[in-house]
């Protein structure tokens, strides 16, 4: 077995997953989600998945080797925000040519990280594979491995080309690489009792800056991020945290428990969508972090900033709740974030008539269940007609998507707001609830929507 | 006449180009009543998907035939025949079109073959059309992916037939968008003739609302439409990348055909009006003497504020031209020119070196220029620069209307001109006591400086 194949074998051996342990041995060697369909497949590959996951590391220069189709049809596309170095947004790529694939590769990738590092000066170079040069045999390890020791400097094999599978396994492999060969390399310059990791946040417009001043204002350090917003060596010393929040569902819980196993940091996962959720979130943290040793007086000091926060958001969110209340929205997202959406909307009082599972691993379909109760409309795989069937014929009243489906509202005419990783607005956070919910309102009470679904006159 | 040089680098840095597939793909998107698919993993259509979405703000049908690591190795007929069996019963669309990928190209899928095989199996899908295109990413961009994809469905669709005097065929370049196929099929209309636009993305990606929703493109050129273009009088191709279809047309057909190299700038227009003329041998109708003569006024007008400038442009090599010419038409200097692919265009653009290269290389040749032309990829660049930028090409995802930008004509010309010659005027530098002040180590006329 190749190491690939035994990398990917191992992600699909979750202990720290209820859902993948109570798998038969069988059951679990197929992954988390279903066998892709020719001709009825949508979504991103594995490849896709790993950069989601690791290009937010800002100061990294991430090298992608391969054919032009994977850096250039998708460079600088994600909104993940960065306060530091713009270097993680200019795309670096081998673009490998006819006869890179006859006479291999691996040449031209050394030179590459050679011309990155001379003109860049990145802390570290990442080296994505991708199909082409997976299946020509360039082994990219051996190549990373060489550059790192000629130039001084971190060189990552991020071993996921996209024909492995889906974005989440890409998300999963892309953990392996950091807890490989980055977690753990360096040491921050000190340490407190208040210093904690979050997993799986990737600050899409900006969203770890709307709950940082939260934990900032409960003296606690957010030691590491993975990846939103995050320096190189943040993340090589996140072994070094008291307490992990896995934010993103199971996308990096490899990450998450093999901290847990080889530095001891406890875990736990949260969401930073929604009132209740985002205070959960803070109640915990603050709970492992005085298991670990902290001072107890953070308990007390937590739940009155919940208290303040959560009384400032619900007054802010007061006068939509009547003109929120009942309306029936369709939520069709990727896995990840399903449930954390679902809990948020419920809190003002908005009706979730359907939520998309397609993308979601059995875990999230059963937090799902949790929250819409055993009736909940999972749709495992609508299609596009069918959403639109549902949207014209007003059984849903908007459409919370990700960018590609929303033209199946927009033309029937019915509001739809950006809830994934293009998305413009940041949603975390109490002020990010609210925001969410000013946006869905401002969706739906747009004085547009009357004239465009007025036909014209000579049509009546 | 320019050097022509390939970047010696090893690392593409901020990419330019885009792959052929997705070229191809788009191509195909441009016919009515297709689904497209590319042959390979589902992520080479997951980026091209999310890249048109984002560009034309509009639903894109374009499917995958989800190959993985075992399925590769072992060959792809087995996932393309699912494909077409799902996509038959999902969507049943007139026509299929399919693009390889670099991953299929690698292990060399003989796909046309596959293709014999499944019809064999399949009478169900004799009605349907299904066009494959060989694209693999590794080589050349995505100008040449939409060339080559024109150009097989010209070979495998058009017939030879009686000819009609009326109708003439619009080979339509990778450059033009809905919205200059729409000023293009226009103007060929006014002269009493009947076009068939191939690929017609004015009636597939305009932003038209459907009455229903369909899991495939609607409006385009239709099959039966291609079928006929070997009908036609004459074929007009625009853009140099769509000669090998005009020849393929004509080799197939026997319909003569012209090149236009490009139908933006007065010139070119002329030699487009005057074109359809002679075709016709009808006179010009009213309303394109006017706008001629608004063109005119319009390079009269504006050449005050273009002359002398330098211009930075990134495009794909028939934009390129295109806009290269327009400029220095108007008196501007081309600084620098990258582009993604060889063409024999290259050498005859009007600039001392055309590149073959990413932004990088436009970003160090720009350092002086007054106006960064590219897609929206040149975003950051243009911040860094801190000169105007006219975004053009694809993809253009930061701004609204992509599709209805019109640039060809005597009335797209003339916007052009307004367009960029705002930006100039906006961009204008205003006189302080400071800006003509004297070189100071040079001064030997300066009075002495006084002592305090």
């Amino acid at each position: 077995m190749s190491a690939l194949s035994s990398k990917v074998q191992a992600v699909f051996d979750e202990p720290g997953c209820d859902k993948n342990q109570g798998k038969s041995e069988k059951e679990r060697k197929k992954g988390c989600t279903k066998q892709l369909q020719p001709g009825a497949a949508a979504g991103g590959c594995a490849f896709d998945g790993a950069k989601i996951a690791l290009q937010p590391i800002t100061d990294v220069a991430h090298l992608v080797h391969g054919p032009i189709a994977c850096e250039g049809n998708s460079w600088d596309n994600r909104g993940a925000k960065s306060s530091g170095s713009r270097l993680y947004r200019t795309g670096f790529t081998t673009d490998v040519t006819e006869l890179d694939v006859i006479y291999g590769g691996e040449k031209r990738l050394y030179k590459s990280i050679r011309e990155v590092i001379e003109k860049y000066d990145p802390p570290a170079v990442f080296v994505y594979q991708t199909c082409v040069t997976a299946l020509i045999g360039d082994d990219i390890e051996a190549v990373c491995k060489a550059a790192g020791a000629k130039f001084g400097k971190p060189v990552i094999p991020i071993d996921a080309p996209g024909f492995v599978g889906n974005k989440n396994l890409g998300n999963k492999l892309a953990g392996e690489a950091l807890l490989d060969y980055v977690i753990g390399t360096q040491e921050p310059e000190y340490t407190t009792p208040y210093d904690i990791n979050v997993i799986g946040e990737y600050n899409l417009s900006g969203e770890l800056w709307q709950v940082k001043p939260l934990f900032e204002k409960l003296g606690i350090r957010i030691l590491s991020c993975i990846s939103g917003d995050a320096q190189y060596k943040e993340v090589a010393w996140s072994h070094r945290a008291k307490a992990t929040m896995m934010v993103c569902s199971k996308a990096m819980i490899n990450i998450t428990r093999k901290l847990e196993e080889r530095y001891g940091i406890p875990y736990f996962e949260g969401s930073f969508y929604g009132i209740s959720d985002m205070s959960d979130s803070l109640r915990q943290t603050s709970k492992l972090l005085v298991d670990r040793g902290a001072p107890a007086e953070l308990m007390e000091r937590t739940e009155d900033l919940i208290r303040e926060e959560e009384a400032r958001a619900w007054q802010r969110l007061e006068p939509y709740k009547a003109r929120l209340a009942g309306k029936k929205v369709l939520l069709i997202t990727g896995g990840v974030k399903s449930w954390s959406v679902v809990s948020a909307l419920q809190e003002v009082g908005m009706e979730i008539v359907g939520t998309s599972v397609k993308k979601s691993t059995v875990e999230d379909k059963e937090r799902i269940k949790e929250l819409m109760g055993e009736d909940a409309h999972m749709l495992d795989d609508m299609t596009p007609r069918e959403m639109y069937k549902m949207l014209k014929d007003a059984r849903a009243e908007i459409m919370l998507s990700g960018g590609r489906s929303q033209f199946v509202a927009l033309k029937a005419k019915m509001p739809w707001l950006d809830i994934n990783q293009e998305r413009h607005h940041a949603y975390a956070g109490y002020d990010g609830m609210v925001a969410l919910v000013q946006e869905i309102d401002k969706a739906l009470y747009n004085p547009m929507w009357e004239q465009v679904r007025k036909p014209a006159p000579w049509e009546c | 006449m320019a050097t022509v040089n390939t970047s010696r680098k090893n690392c593409t840095v901020n990419p330019l180009k885009m792959s052929q597939p997705i070229g191809a793909a788009l191509a195909f998107l441009g016919l009515d009543r297709c689904l497209p698919a590319l042959h390979g993993s589902q992520g080479c259509t997951a980026f091209g998907l999310v890249l048109f979405v984002r560009h034309f703000r509009e639903n894109i049908p374009l499917q995958t035939t989800a190959m993985n690591e075992a399925t590769t190795i072992l060959g792809g007929m087995d996932n393309i025949e699912q494909a077409i069996v799902n996509i038959w019963n999902r969507a049943k669309p007139d026509i299929i079109g399919i693009a390889s990928t670099g991953l299929t190209e690698t292990k060399g899928d003989d796909v046309d073959g596959y293709i014999k095989l499944i019809r064999k199996k399949h009478p169900e899908f004799d009605d349907m059309a299904i066009v494959y295109v060989s694209t693999p990413d590794y080589k050349d961009a995505f100008q040449d992916g939409w060339s080559r994809a024109v150009t097989r469905l010209v070979e495998e669709l058009a017939e030879p037939g009686q000819m009609d005097t009326r109708q003439v065929n619009i080979l339509a370049g990778s450059h033009l968008t809905p919205g200059d196929i729409e000023e293009i099929r226009e103007t060929v209309e006014s002269f009493g003739l009947a076009p068939i636009v191939l690929p017609d993305l004015s009636g597939s990606l305009d932003g038209h609302i459907p009455e229903e929703f369909m899991p495939t493109t609607m409006g385009g050129t239709t099959v039966a439409d291609i079928r006929r273009m070997g009908s036609s009088r004459y074929t007009i191709a625009i853009g140099e990348h769509m000669r090998p279809a005009a020849q393929a047309l004509q080799d197939k057909a026997d319909v003569m055909f012209t090149v236009l190299d490009r139908v933006t700038g007065l010139a070119a227009c002329d030699d487009f009006i005057k074109l359809l003329a002679d075709l016709t041998g009808n006179p010009v109708p009213l309303k394109y003497r006017r706008q001629r003569s608004q063109l005119v006024d319009a390079m009269l007008d504006g050449h005050f504020f273009f002359g002398g400038k330098k211009i930075a442009i990134g495009a794909e090599p028939d934009l390129l031209w295109a806009m290269s010419h327009l400029l220095a038409e108007m008196g501007c200097e081309i600084g620098a020119a990258v582009t993604t692919t060889q063409s024999p265009l290259l050498e005859k653009i009007p600039a001392e070196e055309v590149q073959i290269g990413d932004l990088e290389d436009l970003e160090r040749k720009a350092q002086h220029c007054d106006l960064l032309i590219t897609h929206s990829h040149g975003r950051q660049m243009a911040e860094r620069l801190e000169i105007p930028f006219l975004r053009m090409g694809l993809p253009l995802f930061d701004v609204l209307g992509a599709a209805h930008r019109v640039s060809v004509g005597y009335r797209g010309t003339r916007d052009l001109i307004f367009e960029i010659g705002n930006m100039f005027m906006s961009h204008g530098h205003e006189a302080t006591p400071a800006t003509w002040g004297m070189p100071k180590e040079e001064c030997n006329a300066c009075a002495p400086a006084t002592a305090h």
